[in-house]
């Protein structure tokens, strides 16, 4: 059993708080991912949880022991560095070994666990090498290797993939996660990745400025963010961001934004009093050729075919918006298209402190979510 | 074109290099020849550069002159005692420096390199007076502890550098696989800075053997073998001189030679 527990985790270097307070559960066997941008504390918040940084303020918890001043060799955790961090002076072999001489183990157990982790990172025929004749791909398998061989119940991940080329890192994700789902440990996992985020975690904690803004499974983080930042940051394109005013007539409401206007069928009593920034995904905006009911106009500015979907830039009165239509459908620029806002999908923020504000009419995509098992 | 001038160019590089090589090489040559030839190729001139015939001759009577096994003796102790006190204290230190931001730590290294700002002339005689009180004068330990001083700061900076070109995310992989701060640095630190470490044995023995000022000042019976060399230069004739100079240069090359493979060897590759 190794759950874990962050609680009121403060740390500062000189005048700069790093970690400004998380509070945070992972669950035992959960591959929890810490998402931000560089300098958000992920990395710090790790460092705390592998005793590699002292806590300011606040306790961490590995399982059922009070871990804060424990030195990182006795909270029974592995880490894999962003540089990898494979010893240069010692063989393959000696790099997996490292950990269980470390623990005392016998000759046969150590010989057996090096030759079967190396065997899961297919890494067999290196062991007598030397970290200088590896590849970068190669080092990396090597640090895992070296972190699943303690059989440690903690598995922390500082950016494991950053340093891969593209295609390496495509291959690499998903054997990560294969290999990390038949292993029982709790596994935190940092990354500024988005996608990487999105396709590994069982759950997400998105970091800013020191502390966790968001929490939740990847669907949840990406359907329903809980401010700017959060819908600004995940998702390629971003989540669009339109100033809009609400005006309430009679049964439904009116929104008003800078490029026409529209009806939202329903009550939006939660929204009055605030300033409004109207939050819209790519995929959730509709493009019709002519002008309707509930449309608004906009001129397109770019269009980039991707292959699998067209991302198309207009502009919508003074707003500029990413839209993501079908592969076969070419709006040239220079020429109007309409736009459908779809209500179900619109997420409202207040335009002064970004933070959603839930009026009960999202349609969340958790709640209509299939699983196939 | 563009290959008679990288040719060229090739050319060029290697003339310079066998220049450099000889200019340095050169004298060590005939210093070599000289201390292993009979008294008349000594004396002989012009001087024959390729030696007819090696004999002991002249190393024998140079080895059996009065002083001279003692100060051979004094000078490897003085070496030693100077290595293993600078390495002792100086890689801690260096691994500090590079490793800890303390308070003091930008006047500390300027205080190291200011140390070499001084003239040992300069210091000279309140350092010998200061010997005579405390009684170090004329011993192995006083030429020792004044070796250590000037090769102690440079030392600590040389082992810093050193360090600081380790990453520090390999002690901390080798803390999170159950050392702690001492066996990382011992397991992972201290094996990786080894080269480096070699360097600066190599240049605290070659200071150290060769240094000839503190040495004659600090001692007047037990002398080191530069001082002794130096006592008796205007007095002994040119075969000494000659296999005197052999004995100062030729333990340098002997450690550099088997301490070349630290240097020069990387773990799975060698170094250019």
């Amino acid at each position: 059993m190794a759950d874990i527990r962050f609680v009121g985790v403060h740390k500062r270097f000189g005048d700069f708080a790093a970690v400004d307070g998380v509070d945070l559960e992972v669950k035992d066997g959960e591959f929890m991912v810490l998402l931000g941008p560089s300098g958000c504390g992920k990395t710090t918040l790790l460092r705390c949880l592998a005793g590699l940084e002292r806590v300011d303020d606040g306790r961490v918890y590995i399982g059922d022991r009070d871990a804060t001043d424990l030195p990182p060799r006795r909270r029974r955790i592995a880490m894999v560095f962003q540089s990898y961090a494979v010893f240069p002076h010692m063989k393959v072999y000696d790099n997996i070994a490292f950990g269980l001489k470390m623990q005392k183990e016998k000759k046969p157990v150590i010989d057996e666990r090096v030759r079967s982790a190396a065997e899961l990172l297919h890494i067999e025929e290196l062991l007598e090498r030397y970290s200088s004749q590896l590849s970068g791909g190669q080092r990396q398998r090597v640090a895992v290797a070296r972190a699943m061989a303690t059989k440690a119940e903690v598995l922390l991940m500082d950016e494991p993939l950053s340093n891969l080329d593209a295609l390496l890192r495509l291959e690499m994700r998903a054997e990560l996660k294969t290999l990390l789902q038949s292993l029982d440990a709790t596994t935190i996992y940092v990354t500024h990745d988005q996608i990487e985020a999105l396709s590994m975690g069982d759950r997400i904690a998105v970091m800013n400025k020191g502390r966790i803004v968001q929490l939740g499974n990847p669907l949840e983080v990406y359907d329903n963010p809980s401010d700017t930042f959060v819908g600004g940051f995940i998702g390629t394109p971003p989540m669009n961001f339109l100033e809009a005013e609400v005006s309430s007539s009679g049964s439904t409401a009116v929104v008003e934004v800078s490029g026409g206007s529209f009806e939202f069928p329903s009550d939006v009593a939660a929204l009055a009093g605030h300033d409004l920034l109207l939050g819209i995904r790519a995929e959730a905006i509709g493009v019709e050729t002519a002008a309707a009911d509930g449309l608004v106009r906009a001129k397109v500015i770019v269009l980039e075919p991707l292959g699998s979907h067209n991302l198309v830039t207009v502009r919508c009165g003074e707003d500029t918006l990413k839209v993501s239509i079908q592969a076969d459908i070419f709006p040239q620029p220079t020429s109007d298209v309409w736009l459908r806002l779809e209500p179900a999908r619109i997420r409202w923020m207040d335009r002064d402190t970004g933070t959603a504000i839930h009026t009960g009419a999202e349609e969340l995509a958790t709640e209509t979510a299939v699983v196939i098992s | 074109m563009a290959l008679p001038r990288i040719r060229i160019g090739r050319v060029l590089a290697y003339v310079a290099a066998l220049a450099v090589s000889a200019f340095i090489l050169a004298p060590i040559y005939l210093i070599t020849i000289a201390a292993f030839s009979s008294f008349d190729a000594v004396y002989e001139y012009p001087k024959n550069l390729v030696p007819r015939e090696a004999t002991t001759e002249t190393m024998r009577v140079f080895l059996d002159s009065d002083g001279v096994t003692d100060s051979l003796r004094r000078s490897a102790y003085v070496a030693a005692i100077t290595i293993i006190v600078c390495l002792a204290i100086g890689t801690p230190a260096g691994y500090a420096l590079a490793r800890f931001s303390f308070r003091a730590a930008n006047p500390f290294q300027l205080a190291l390199v200011s140390t070499r700002a001084f003239p040992l002339i300069i210091i000279a005689i309140p350092l010998a007076v200061t010997y005579l009180r405390v009684g170090l004068d004329d011993t192995v330990y006083g030429v020792a502890l004044a070796h250590i001083a000037f090769t102690l700061p440079l030392t600590v900076l040389v082992t810093a550098s050193v360090f600081a070109g380790i990453s520090y995310e390999l002690e901390e992989a080798a803390m999170t696989l159950g050392c702690n701060r001492l066996s990382a640095f011992r397991r992972v630190a201290l094996p990786l800075a080894l080269p480096g470490v070699a360097a600066s044995a190599i240049f605290i023995f070659v200071t150290s053997w060769n240094e000839v000022f503190a040495a004659a000042i600090l001692t007047f019976r037990n002398r080191t073998l530069p001082a002794q060399l130096l006592a008796a230069l205007d007095t002994s004739p040119l075969t000494y001189r000659l296999a005197g100079g052999f004995f100062l240069l030729a333990p340098a090359l002997v450690v550099i030679f088997f301490i070349r493979k630290y240097l020069l060897t990387t773990w799975g590759r060698v170094a250019r």
